[in-house]
């Protein structure tokens, strides 16, 4: 078997004190979605930041398309083509849409207008309000800006730290079919969700976490359908 | 009842001075708010840069006024200004690299960086009365007055004089140009954009790939040049003595306060907020009353809110009230 | 105390002796003088910035108060003057203190809205006319009276001693002011409040003749017992008799003698400070203070009342400061507001607390004893000290500059010091245990 375009093997580590994750494997294939699901505390946000290099791991190894990039800063997996949204603060509020996006792509020598396009394609929203400060946005559209940051750099893997954490159920399908369209022009998705159910039914491979550690690992569907995972985890 | 000349003398003593007196707060408003909003600390050192900047202009100065290079009517010191600037640039650079840079790396809190830019404020005092002396240094040259009140009084008929010196329109224009740029700077190019980012947002501007060094660098260069043009546009208007611009510091801070520190925008209202304030709670209004009022009601008194010694009870005086009725200021700022 | 503190305590005393036999004894009790002073000041910061993390940079203003307490408290009153206003000023002063009293008062009581904001507006410009009515010829009648002298309504003729606690009290009072106003503020705009009352404070000072003749100055402010004149001791027959059984000449031995009554003086002052702080330290009270300043949030959390100890720790390190600012005016026996300065009154100060390692007393004391006397040695050698260094220089503009600007040389030292202290000794020279 083919080893996955991105993979997170048997990390082991925490943020200096005791170990989170003990042992976590994480990966997610090209142009397809993997969740991180999990209870609170589980590790979820922890694994996907080993994942992009913000915590120092003490074991395992993390590989982007056949290359080691354990020892790599986030900064420089960004130029390796990683694009992460973080969960909170993941917009500049003072800055214009259309600012935002331009500093997203602020690595890139070339010029960024076809990648604009597109971002405003997927997100029609932010082209209406592209001259208006961020912050003054609502919880979707924020979050909108900030996913459309992260693809500006034309990533292959976009990592989404609680995509949908704050806003209504309305803006949630909306932002999952967005994710989906991402994932359709072939870049992989990674992304840790408290919605569980909503999140196993959009991806093709679900990690169910728990005290950092791997608990079941299988496609969404599966998951959604073990009887275990329900009980345990979706509420039934 | 004359309200013309009443206004002439409104103009006269009261809004020409306090335009002046406000462009030059808000250049220095402006750098210290910069710096806030970049590198996360009070810059207390600030005043200093200035005096420093102002004396390195000053020495160019001179230096150019003994091999006879002038600048017609206007002062020769805006020619040496680029050499200030650059000196100062280089001055600022060489002090983050080697005294803030550590802190930074470190994550040291704001009021640790407060105390190293105290021990900064000492070097640079230093080193200014070192070169230059402590005393006053009046360096403006050129055409005195771009109008006199004489002349006023012969074109107008009117009792009241105006007299525009040229240190004050040059002072207006300068500060109106830099800030253009400033801003065009901010609001239009890659660089300034992402020093908006650092500044709103350090992790997310780190995770876009901007180079945390280079923006601070760029900072130093543009607190450089703010400062310098600040202190030479605040000296050729007064004159230039290092006390003195070490107590500008705290009208410049109140101006960066009560405009929201780290907004340029409110940077810039500072300034003219204490600017006006200060000279017009310590102008005595007899003139303008006598004007307006019927003679009978004309004032016996100076009718002066404040002696001037006081003016910086007046700066003093707005920061707090706006420090404790909108603590971010009128712009928001930060409030980290 | 430790062996490192014992020899660094002893470096310092050695520089103190070499400098008595190395120049004069006269320099060097100069020098200790102003070193202790400025030890007490450096321990009234040390209070509010080491053990509660309040950034106060009025150091300056507070001394000042101090100096105005002696002369409100010890100098001659000057009854004519009194007669010509005294009172009205008074009663005018108790105006406008009324005045921003009602106005506090409204604000609190009225609701939020435009009525309260014009009602306080009103309140307060009506109660500056009044106040300025009665104060404005009331102060030009006292300045009136014999201007070249007097023209200000002098103090109440206390002994120098009483002086002292009352420059601590003025301190205090305008610490609980400031403190009211200004202690809910972050730690740097507190920073920028305080070095703002500080340069009003000298104003005031400077420009209120009536008060303490202003830039005029006052001077022979009586001096403190037990310190005699030196004239006096001149003309003593035991002390004249003891010069000549111990062989000193009359006229040095009488300045060391009050130099060296002074000093003791300030000893026991400094002694005092040191040994109420440490025991204020060691109970429960100054646990909490450190608790407060390590984890405000948490200590706030535990029911701690942050604001309110803030308050308390900035009122009592103001009013050490203030004692030592009244002190400082009774040894000069003259008030000049106009050499108050920022750098050498609030700034020499932190720096003094900073390098000496700040949350320790101790610390403060030999941060003020050694960058005391660096400060002083400097401004008494250092112009002597370039000469020698310039001696083979020609004469000329560069070599006179250079000796002018000697004394500049002990900012930059200083800062150079501060900044070499904070990077590789952040703790200072003896850290907080």
């Amino acid at each position: 078997m083919a080893e996955p375009f991105l993979i997170g093997q048997d990390m082991t580590g925490g943020y200096g004190g005791a170990d989170i994750l003990h042992s976590c494997t994480i990966a997610v294939e090209k142009g397809e979605i993997a969740v991180i699901v999990g209870p609170n505390g589980a590790g979820k946000s922890t694994a996907m930041k080993a994942v992009f290099g913000m915590l120092n791991l003490r074991g395992g190894h993390v590989k982007l398309d056949g290359e080691d990039i354990t020892r790599l800063s986030p900064q420089a997996r960004v130029r390796k083509g990683m694009g992460f949204v973080p969960q909170t603060h993941n917009i500049f509020t003072s800055m214009t849409v259309e600012e935002n996006l331009e500093m997203g792509a602020f690595i890139r020598t070339d010029d960024c207008a076809d990648t604009l396009a597109q971002v405003y394609d997927l997100f029609p929203i932010l082209k209406q309000k592209r001259l208006q400060a961020a912050g003054e946005l609502s919880g979707g559209q924020r979050q909108q800006v900030a996913v459309g940051r992260a693809l500006m750099t034309q990533p292959k893997v976009l990592m989404l730290d609680e995509p949908t954490a704050g806003v209504s159920p309305i803006v949630m399908d909306e932002l999952f079919d967005r994710i989906i369209e991402v994932a359709r022009t072939g870049i992989s998705i990674l992304m840790v969700e408290q919605n569980a159910r909503q999140a196993l039914e959009i991806a093709d491979k679900g990690y169910v976490l728990v005290q950092g550690a791997n608990r079941f690992t299988d496609t969404g569907k599966a998951l959604m359908a073990d009887p275990e995972v329900r009980r345990s985890f979706l509420g039934g | 009842m004359d309200f013309l000349n009443a206004l002439v003398a409104f103009l006269n003593f009261v809004f020409i001075p306090g335009l002046a007196y406000g462009s030059q707060l808000a250049l220095g408003a402006l750098g210290v708010t910069l710096i806030y909003g970049i590198l996360r600390f009070s810059n207390f050192a600030h005043g200093d840069t200035m005096a420093f900047g102002t004396m390195v202009t000053i020495l160019v100065t001179w230096a150019m006024q003994s091999v006879g290079i002038g600048f017609g009517p206007l002062p020769t010191a805006l020619l040496a200004l680029p050499f200030g600037i650059a000196a100062t640039a280089v001055f600022l650079l060489l002090t983050d690299r080697v005294v803030y840079r550590f802190y930074r790396q470190k994550k040291a809190a704001p009021t640790i960086l407060v105390i190293v830019s105290l021990g900064v404020m000492f070097v640079m005092n230093g080193v200014v009365r070192l070169i230059i002396g402590v005393d006053d240094q009046d360096f403006a040259d050129g055409e005195r007055f771009i109008i006199t009140a004489g002349e006023f009084k012969t074109a107008t008929g009117l009792a009241e004089g105006l007299a525009l010196k040229t240190t004050q329109g040059v002072t207006v224009i300068t500060a109106v140009i830099t800030v253009a740029a400033l801003f065009w700077f901010l609001q239009k190019t890659r660089t300034g954009k992402s020093m908006r980012a650092y500044s709103d947002n350090e992790d997310l501007a780190l995770l876009s790939g901007i180079n945390p060094d280079r923006v601070v660098q760029v900072t130093w260069i543009l607190a450089a040049a703010l400062a310098t043009i600040a202190g030479v546009l605040y000296g050729l208007d007064k004159s230039f003595k290092p006390f003195v611009y070490f107590q500008l510091l705290l009208p410049i801070f109140a101006a960066a306060i009560v405009g929201g520190l780290g907004s340029p925008l409110g940077a810039i209202a500072g300034g003219f907020v204490i600017a006006f304030s200060e000279v017009m709670v310590t102008y005595a209004w007899k003139k303008v009353a006598t004007y307006l009022l019927p003679e009978s009601m004309a004032p016996e008194g100076l009718v002066q809110l404040m002696s001037t010694d006081y003016k910086f009870a007046v700066s003093f005086a707005i920061l707090i009230i706006v420090l404790l009725f909108m603590p971010t200021g009128l712009f928001k700022g930060k409030s980290v | 105390m430790n062996t490192r503190n014992l020899i660094l305590f002893a470096g310092v005393a050695g520089l103190f002796v070499l400098t008595g036999f190395g120049w004069s004894w006269n320099l060097a009790l100069s020098i200790l003088n102003m070193a202790l002073l400025s030890s007490i000041m450096a321990m009234g910061v040390n209070m509010q910035w080491g053990y509660a993390g309040l950034f106060n940079t009025g150091v300056m203003g507070f001394t000042a108060l101090g100096g105005l307490a002696v002369v409100v408290t010890s100098a001659r009153p000057v009854a004519e003057g009194w007669a010509a206003g005294g009172w009205t000023i008074l009663f005018s002063l108790f105006l406008g203190a009324a005045t921003i009293a009602t106005a506090i008062f409204l604000y609190n009581r009225m609701p939020k809205g435009r009525p309260r904001a014009l009602t306080v507006a009103a309140v307060l410009l009506v109660g500056l006319f009044v106040f300025r009515h009665f104060f404005d010829p009331a102060v030009a009648a006292v300045e009136a009276f014999n201007p070249a002298t007097y023209g200000n309504i002098g103090g109440l003729g206390l002994p120098a001693l009483v002086a002292w606690p009352v420059g601590g009290l003025l301190a205090a009072a305008a610490a609980w002011a400031i403190g009211k106003t200004a202690l809910g503020l972050r730690s740097d705009y507190l920073a920028i409040a305080t070095l703002g009352i500080a340069e009003i404070i000298i104003a005031v000072m400077k420009n209120e003749d009536w008060l303490a003749r202003g830039v005029k100055n006052i001077i022979d402010l009586p001096r403190p017992w037990p310190v005699p004149y030196e004239v006096a001791l001149q003309q003593n027959e035991t002390f004249l008799g003891m010069a000549a059984s111990w062989g000193f000449n009359p006229v040095t031995g009488s300045t060391i003698t009050v130099k060296l009554l002074y000093a003791g003086l300030f000893t026991a002052v400094l002694v005092l400070v040191i040994l109420l702080s440490e025991l204020a330290l060691k109970s429960p009270w100054g646990r909490m203070m450190r608790a407060i300043r390590d984890n405000e949030v948490s200590a706030a959390a535990m029911g701690k009342d942050v604001t309110r100890r803030h308050l308390q720790i900035f009122i009592l390190g103001s009013a050490v400061i203030g004692i030592a600012g009244a002190m400082m005016t009774s040894m000069d026996g003259q008030l000049t507001p106009g050499t108050y300065n920022p750098l050498r009154y609030t700034f020499l100060i932190w720096v003094m607390v900073i390098v000496g390692g700040s949350g320790n007393n101790w610390g403060s004391l030999l941060g003020g004893m050694l960058i005391g006397w660096l400060w002083l040695i400097v401004e008494d050698l250092g112009p002597g000290l370039m000469g020698l260094i310039t001696s083979g220089m020609a004469d000329g503009w560069l070599k006179s500059h250079l000796i002018d600007s000697a004394q500049h040389m002990r900012l930059l030292t200083l800062g150079v010091v501060l900044l070499l202290v904070l990077r590789f000794s952040p703790r200072g020279l003896i850290p907080e245990k």
